[in-house]
């Protein structure tokens, strides 16, 4: 368990986040700006803060300096060596696992190259395998992927997964991006303007409704953990969740195996009957269980489907028509397509 | 060939030499100490500091040299200091003549400055995340990167070393032999009648010099660019 309670003033900006960690992925989510990064640079002891408290399984790492504290840090833009090879940089930190590091990462094609010669995702991998080699009590990855393009992405993400199923120390995560948040994380630690909003059970904390106006309308929405039952000819993926049964794009996973679907808030559709003759091929009979106004036009509904809670956003126009509260029983429609693909793992 | 240039000029090329590689090697790592502290420190002083490196590059060589007899001479405070600890006499010695290139040391401080600036000190970060301590960072990151430009800065000390002539004629004079270097020999020998031609043949020679210095330093910057490149 990783305990964290940072404070620092800036100019024109104050840091003040306390949160808990354990083992497992814990994503620091929040916009650009809001002091993510300054944060996991404070658990690192790369900033020096007014009030740092870090303990690590009850003992305290605040006076550490950098280099003592056994945190392995995958930073944005990678920072690997120039004048060393991939195989050099790999082992500044120690060689922890080397075989099977370079194995996983795919890095045996690389080691005797430099990184000037490395593609953006082969760098990350090659920092990420550093980091780990160095034996890490925590890994901190400092928006690993947003410096890569869509395919260099599709090419990381793999990596990093296999990472969090096969490590048990706690592995921060910070990112903007809700699609790698939804697949990555267990939990979650909302941060805006400097200060912890929302720290939970990923699960909980985005089927929470009044954590709408934190998260922003684009990554509102809840996230479902289900199993994949099956592929259709038609290229659908069959996936049966708490909510009943969902058909998302693409093949995914294999059957049998788990997968979450990430259901954003503004992609689901609310109808008081159920729809006929519609395009869309998910439809959940729901009961409404709150409702969140909003300071703009739209009013989050918290939903239970089943054993699952979904969130959905609508306009407050579409609430007061279809006279909508809490413990109505109604329909909610999901487009299919509206699940993006790299939005489910 | 040994009579194209006479043997006071081939010792004026000698001195040079020595004088301008002692002066390089003694000055580097005083160079590299101050050119760190410029680029990294975060101190008080440090705008003191950057006036005092500079100050030989914009004051007239004769106050550097003036200013070098009241330290170092034989009765200065610094040249009893060096006289009595390390039997180091500086006046009217080669020696002296070694300490009076300082007037490089701004180039090589400007250069390795530049250098260090250069680098991406999120790899040092990246380095101490990685347990590495701040020396181990020094010795296998910063160093290694920095190098072209503490090379540079070694060939410009060296450069500027060898022709070095205000402060070396004020504080140890033109001895033959002694302090006499190369830049001093030509002009003694456009002093004196038909000294002309060997003063051209040993300008030649400082060309040459400082032409493969040059020379040498480009290639090998450019095997440490080319590395990286591959």
């Amino acid at each position: 368990m990783l305990q964290v309670s940072v404070a620092k003033s800036f100019d024109g900006f104050s840091l003040d986040a306390s949160f808990d960690a354990p083992a497992g992925v814990t994503a620091i989510f929040g916009p650009s700006g809001s002091g993510k990064t300054s944060i996991i640079r404070a658990v690192a002891g790369l900033l020096n803060c007014d009030r740092a408290d870090i303990s690590l399984d009850g003992e305290n790492m605040s006076g550490l300096s950098p280099n003592k504290r056994n945190m392995g840090y995958v930073f944005q833009d990678a920072r690997l060596f120039p004048h060393m090879t991939v195989l050099k940089n790999l082992r500044y930190g120690g060689t922890h696992d080397e075989g099977a590091i370079i194995e996983v990462l795919g890095l045996g094609a690389l080691l005797t190259r430099y990184p000037a010669s490395l593609s953006g995702g082969e760098k990350q991998r090659v920092a990420l395998g550093r980091a780990l080699m160095s034996a890490p009590k925590v890994l901190l990855l400092d928006e690993p992927l947003s410096a890569l393009d869509g395919p260099r992405k599709a090419e990381v993400l793999p990596y990093l997964e296999a990472l969090r199923d096969q490590t048990s120390i706690p592995i921060l995560y910070v990112s903007h991006d809700m699609g790698e948040v939804a697949r990555m994380a267990s939990r979650i630690v909302v941060v805006d303007q400097g200060n912890v909003v929302l720290s939970g059970d990923l699960h909980d904390v985005l089927a929470d409704p009044a954590a709408v106006p934190f998260l922003g309308i684009s990554a509102a929405g809840a996230v479902l953990t289900g199993r994949v039952v099956g592929h259709a000819d038609d290229g659908l993926t069959k996936i049966e969740t708490g909510a009943g049964a969902l058909w998302v794009p693409g093949s995914v996973g294999r059957a049998g195996g788990q997968a979450r679907v990430r259901i954003p808030a503004q992609d689901v559709i609310l109808s008081r009957s159920a729809p006929k003759d519609m395009s869309a091929l998910n439809v959940l009979s729901v009961t409404i269980t709150g409702l969140e106004q909003g300071k703009g036009p739209g009013v989050a509904v918290a939903l239970r489907a089943g054993e699952a809670r979904l969130l959905a956003r609508v306009t407050k126009r579409s609430c007061e028509v279809m006279r909508l509260k809490t413990g109505d029983e109604i329909f909610a429609i999901l487009k299919a397509t509206a699940i993006a693909p790299s939005d489910v793992s | 060939m040994t009579d194209w240039l006479g043997p006071a000029e081939w010792t004026a090329l000698w001195l040079s030499l020595k004088v301008a590689f002692w002066a390089t090697l003694v000055s580097l790592p005083f160079g590299f100490a101050a050119a760190y502290a410029l680029a990294r420190g975060n101190f008080f002083g440090r705008q003191a500091l950057n006036v005092l490196v500079h100050l030989p590059l914009v004051m007239p060589p004769v106050v550097t040299g003036y200013l070098l007899l009241l330290g170092f001479g034989r009765s200065g405070p610094l040249g009893e200091l060096f006289e009595n600890l390390f039997g180091l006499i500086f006046a009217f010695r080669w020696t002296g003549a070694a300490l009076a290139a300082i007037m490089g040391f701004p180039l090589m401080v400007r250069a390795i400055r530049l250098s260090l600036e250069a680098i991406d000190t999120g790899v040092e970060e990246a380095a101490a995340t990685l347990g590495a301590s701040n020396w181990r960072i020094l010795r296998t990151i910063t160093l290694p990167l920095a190098w072209p430009g503490i090379l540079a800065g070694a060939i410009l000390g060296f450069a500027k070393g060898m022709g070095e002539f205000g402060a070396t004629i004020t504080f140890v004079s033109n001895i033959p032999g002694q302090t006499q270097t190369l830049a001093l020999s030509i002009d003694t020998l456009l002093e004196i009648p038909g000294g002309e031609p060997l003063a051209l043949r040993l300008a030649l020679v400082s060309i040459a010099i400082a032409a493969v210095a040059l020379i040498i330093s480009e290639i090998l910057a450019q095997r440490v660019t080319q590395r990286r490149a591959l």
